[in-house]
C-alpha cells in the first residue's frame, strides 16, 4: 500500500505554496512555473489551495512572530508523505532579515526542510529543479 | 505669492523657514498647536497633498516632519513639530485630514507617541503580543531599555 | 435588520485564523464593513536600515517588495544624492529611467494577469504573464537577475546598457506594445468587461484627496497628479510621454489607466534609447554628508518616498519608508461597502496591493466573528458573476 502511495505521488505532486512574510519575488517566481514558458502542469505539478490535500509545502519568506504558529499549524495538517522545500535565501537563512526585531528563528529549525533552494529569487528552472529533488527523496 | 512667502505672510514669527534649494523647504514650529495650523493651512487652503509623516528620536524628544508634497509647483515642504519627552503627546490630525489615520498609529506603536483624539490607535505592524512599552524606532543610546526580545519558542 | 448567513463554500483555510488581511463583514449579499489588517509582513527594516550603510541599505531597500524592486533603491538614491545636493551624469539618468519604466511594463502586465484570473479570463493571465517573460529576460541580460536588478547606486548606476543590448530592448518592447495594445482594444470593447467593472468600485475625487491616494489609484478618480510629471527627475523631462487621467474612479477606469500608462512607457523607453547621451555613469561619491535629504519616484503603484537624515557617519541616521500602497489600501475601505460580495475580489485587486496580500481575503460573519467564505471562494465567485454576464449578453 505505502508503495501505492509512493508510486501516485511521484507521478502526479500536489504542491502548496506557503507565503510569510515574503517580499513577494520568490511567490510570484512560484506562480511563473505555471505560466506558459515553464508550463509545469503538464508534468502533473499542481498548485493546490490547501494544505490538507497538498503532498510538497512549498514555503518562501522569513519566519515572523506572527507567522510561527501558523506553519506549524499547516506543517501539521499536511498529510504524510510530505516535503517542504524552501524556497529563496530568507527561509534558507533569513536573508539580511536576521537582525529584524520581527524575526524568530530560521525555517529548519520550526519545521524540517527537506530541500533549499537558494537565490533571491530562485530562478523558475530551479524551483522546478528542487521539487524534482524533493520528490527523487522519496525513493 | 509663492508658497514660501505665503507662509511667511500668515504665521510670521511663528514658524522658522530653511529654504534648502527651490524644490525643497524645511519649516520648523514652535509649539505642537502651530504645527497643526501649518499643516492645515497647507492642506485645506493651498490643496498641497501629505506624502507621508515620519517620526525620529531625538535627545530631547520625538521630532515628526509632515512632508507636503505640491504637485503644481515642483517642490516639497516639511513642516517639523517636536514632541518633547517625557510626555510625549502630539495633537492628531486626522480631524482634517483622514490620510494622517495609519501614520499616526504608527508612529505610536513603534516611537510611543500618544496622538490626542485619534479615533482608534491599535496596533497596525506589529503583532498583538508585542511586549508593552518597548518602541523599536527608539535609539538605544537615549534611553536604557531592556536589549533584546527573548522569548523561547517551542 | 435581516442578517443572513453565507453558505460556506469551499473547504476551511487553516491559514484564516490568523488575523486576516482584508476582512469582508456582509448582510446578504452586500459588503456592510470592511477591514484591513497589516503587519504579517513586518519586516523591521527602517530600523535595520540605520545599522546598515549607504551602500547595504540600497540592496536591503530592494527586497521591500518584489514586483516594484527597483522602485525603492530609484527613490532612495535620489534621497541621498539630495541631501549635499550630488549630480548625477547625463547616461545614468537615461539608464534609471529606462529601467524604471522597463519594472512599470512588467509590473502593469503582472496586474493584467491577476485581474483577468479574479475575472475568470484564465487566458489573459497566461497570456500577460507570458509576454512578461521577454521583459523579465531582458532584466537578466541587462542587469544579471529577472528581479531585484542592483542597478542604481549613489551617484549613478551599476551597469552600462550596451548597443547590442538596446537593440535586443526594442524587439521586446515592439512584442509588449502589440500584446498591451490587442489587450486594451479588448477590454475597451468588449461589451461583457463593460458590464462587469463599470461602475464597480468608485473612488470619489474628493476621497481620494482626503485620503492621499496616489499613482493609477488616483489618476483614475481625477486627480492628475504623477511624480514623473509635477517634480521631473531622471530624464522624465527630456522625452514626450502622456499622463494618463480619467475621470469615473470605477475599476474599469483603473485597468484602462494601467493598460494605456503600460503603452507609454514603452514610447519613453524607446525616447530614451533614442536619445541616450554617451559618457560615464557614475558620478563616484566618495561621501554622502550631513543633513537631510527627500526622494521619491513614481513606481506602477504610486510615489514612493523616502527621506534621509545623515550625520556625516557611513550609516544612516534615519530612513523613513513610504510605499505607495501605504496611503493606497485605506481607500479600500471606501471603494468596497455597499458593493456587492462577487465584486468584493475586483475591487481589492483593484486598488494593488502586494499579490501576496490579495490572496489574504476572508467574509466574516458580522456576529460571531466566525470566517464564513474564504479568498479563493471570493475569486471564484467573482469569475462566476462574470459567466453569467456573459451568457446572459449572448442571448
Amino acid at each position: 500500500m505505502k508503495r501505492l502511495f509512493k508510486w501516485g505521488l511521484k507521478k502526479s505532486p500536489w504542491v502548496f505554496h506557503l507565503g510569510a512574510s515574503a517580499c513577494n519575488n520568490c511567490d510570484i517566481e512560484i506562480l511563473d512555473v505555471l505560466t506558459p514558458k515553464f508550463d509545469v502542469e503538464r508534468f502533473g505539478v499542481v498548485l493546490v489551495g490547501s494544505p490538507r490535500h497538498a503532498d510538497v509545502l512549498v514555503v518562501s519568506g522569513i519566519v515572523n512572530r506572527q507567522s510561527i504558529e501558523r506553519f506549524k499549524r499547516v506543517y501539521d495538517q499536511t498529510p504524510s508523505p510530505k516535503l517542504v522545500v524552501a524556497i529563496g535565501s530568507c527561509a534558507c537563512s533569513a536573508n539580511m532579515f536576521r537582525d529584524s526585531y520581527n524575526f524568530v528563528r530560521p525555517l529548519d529549525e520550526i519545521i524540517p526542510v527537506d530541500v533549499y533552494v537558494p537565490g533571491c529569487p530562485p530562478k523558475p528552472e530551479a524551483i522546478i529543479a528542487g521539487v524534482v529533488k524533493a520528490i527523487g527523496k522519496i525513493k | 505669492m509663492s508658497i514660501v512667502e505665503q507662509i511667511k505672510d500668515k504665521f510670521k514669527d511663528k514658524v522658522d523657514v530653511f529654504v534648502k534649494s527651490k524644490r525643497r523647504v524645511y519649516v520648523t514650529t514652535a509649539s505642537r498647536e502651530d504645527g497643526k495650523e501649518v499643516v492645515r493651512y497647507l492642506f485645506k487652503e493651498l490643496g498641497i497633498r501629505m506624502a507621508i509623516a515620519s517620526g525620529l528620536d531625538t535627545r530631547p524628544g520625538v521630532e515628526i516632519l509632515y512632508h507636503m508634497t505640491a504637485d503644481r509647483d515642483n517642490m516639497i515642504v516639511t513642516v517639523k513639530v517636536l514632541v518633547k519627552k517625557p510626555e510625549l503627546k502630539m495633537l492628531t490630525f486626522t480631524d482634517f485630514m483622514p490620510a494622517a489615520n495609519w501614520i499616526e498609529r504608527e508612529i505610536h506603536e513603534l516611537l510611543g507617541v500618544d496622538f490626542i483624539g485619534h479615533p482608534n490607535l491599535e496596533t497596525l505592524l506589529l503583532p498583538d503580543d508585542w511586549e508593552a512599552g518597548v518602541f523599536p524606532l527608539r535609539k538605544k543610546s537615549f534611553e536604557s531599555e531592556k536589549e533584546g526580545i527573548e522569548r523561547e519558542y517551542r | 435588520m435581516g442578517k443572513q448567513h453565507i453558505i460556506p463554500i469551499g473547504p476551511f483555510h487553516p491559514l484564516l485564523e490568523e488575523p486576516e488581511f482584508f476582512k469582508f463583514y456582509v448582510e446578504g449579499e452586500k459588503v456592510v464593513d470592511a477591514d484591513v489588517r497589516i503587519g504579517y509582513n513586518h519586516r523591521g527594516i527602517e530600523k535595520l536600515a540605520e545599522a546598515k550603510t549607504w551602500e547595504q541599505d540600497i540592496f536591503l531597500v530592494e527586497r521591500i517588495c518584489g514586483i516594484c524592486s527597483t522602485s525603492h533603491p530609484f527613490a532612495f538614491v535620489q534621497a541621498a544624492e539630495d541631501v549635499s545636493d550630488i549630480e548625477v551624469p547625463e547616461r545614468a539618468k537615461y539608464i534609471r529611467t529606462i529601467i524604471g519604466e522597463l519594472e512599470r511594463v512588467h509590473s502593469h502586465l503582472l496586474w493584467v494577469g491577476l485581474a483577468g484570473h479574479f475575472i475568470g479570463y484564465n487566458t489573459v493571465f497566461m497570456w500577460a504573464w507570458k509576454y512578461r517573460e521577454p521583459v523579465l529576460d531582458m532584466f537578466e541580460i541587462i542587469s544579471g537577475n529577472r528581479n531585484h536588478y542592483a542597478m542604481f547606486k549613489v551617484g549613478g548606476v551599476r551597469r552600462d546598457i550596451t548597443e547590442d543590448q538596446s537593440s535586443q530592448l526594442l524587439k521586446v518592447l515592439d512584442e509588449a506594445e502589440k500584446f498591451t495594445k490587442m489587450i486594451t482594444k479588448a477590454v475597451l470593447d468588449d461589451p461583457v468587461l463593460h458590464a462587469r467593472l463599470k461602475g464597480i468600485g468608485v473612488l470619489k475625487k474628493q476621497d481620494a484627496i482626503d485620503l492621499c491616494v496616489v499613482g493609477p489609484t488616483a489618476r483614475p478618480s481625477g486627480v492628475a497628479i504623477d511624480v514623473r510629471k509635477d517634480h521631473p527627475y531622471a530624464a522624465y523631462d527630456r522625452v514626450p510621454w502622456e499622463m494618463i487621467v480619467m475621470e469615473e474612479g470605477d475599476v474599469f477606469a483603473k485597468a484602462a489607466v494601467r493598460l494605456l500608462e503600460t503603452i507609454e512607457s514603452v514610447k519613453i523607453i524607446r525616447g530614451c534609447l533614442k536619445d541616450m547621451p554617451k559618457g560615464p555613469i557614475d558620478a563616484e561619491v566618495r561621501e554622502v554628508g550631513v543633513g537631510e535629504g527627500i526622494g521619491h519616484h513614481e513606481a506602477p503603484r504610486g510615489e514612493v518616498f523616502h527621506y534621509v537624515r545623515a550625520n556625516g557617519t557611513n550609516y544612516p541616521e534615519r530612513h523613513k519608508i513610504r510605499a505607495p500602497s501605504y496611503m493606497n489600501v485605506p481607500s479600500f475601505k471606501k471603494t468596497v461597502i455597499g458593493e456587492s460580495l462577487a465584486d468584493a475580489a475586483l475591487i481589492t485587486a483593484s486598488v494593488d496591493p502586494c499579490y501576496c496580500c490579495t490572496e489574504r481575503m476572508a467574509v466574516v460573519d458580522p456576529d460571531s466573528d466566525r470566517v464564513l467564505m474564504t479568498g479563493e471562494d471570493l475569486i471564484k465567485l467573482s469569475q462566476k458573476k462574470t459567466e453569467e454576464l456573459r451568457s446572459r449578453k449572448c442571448f
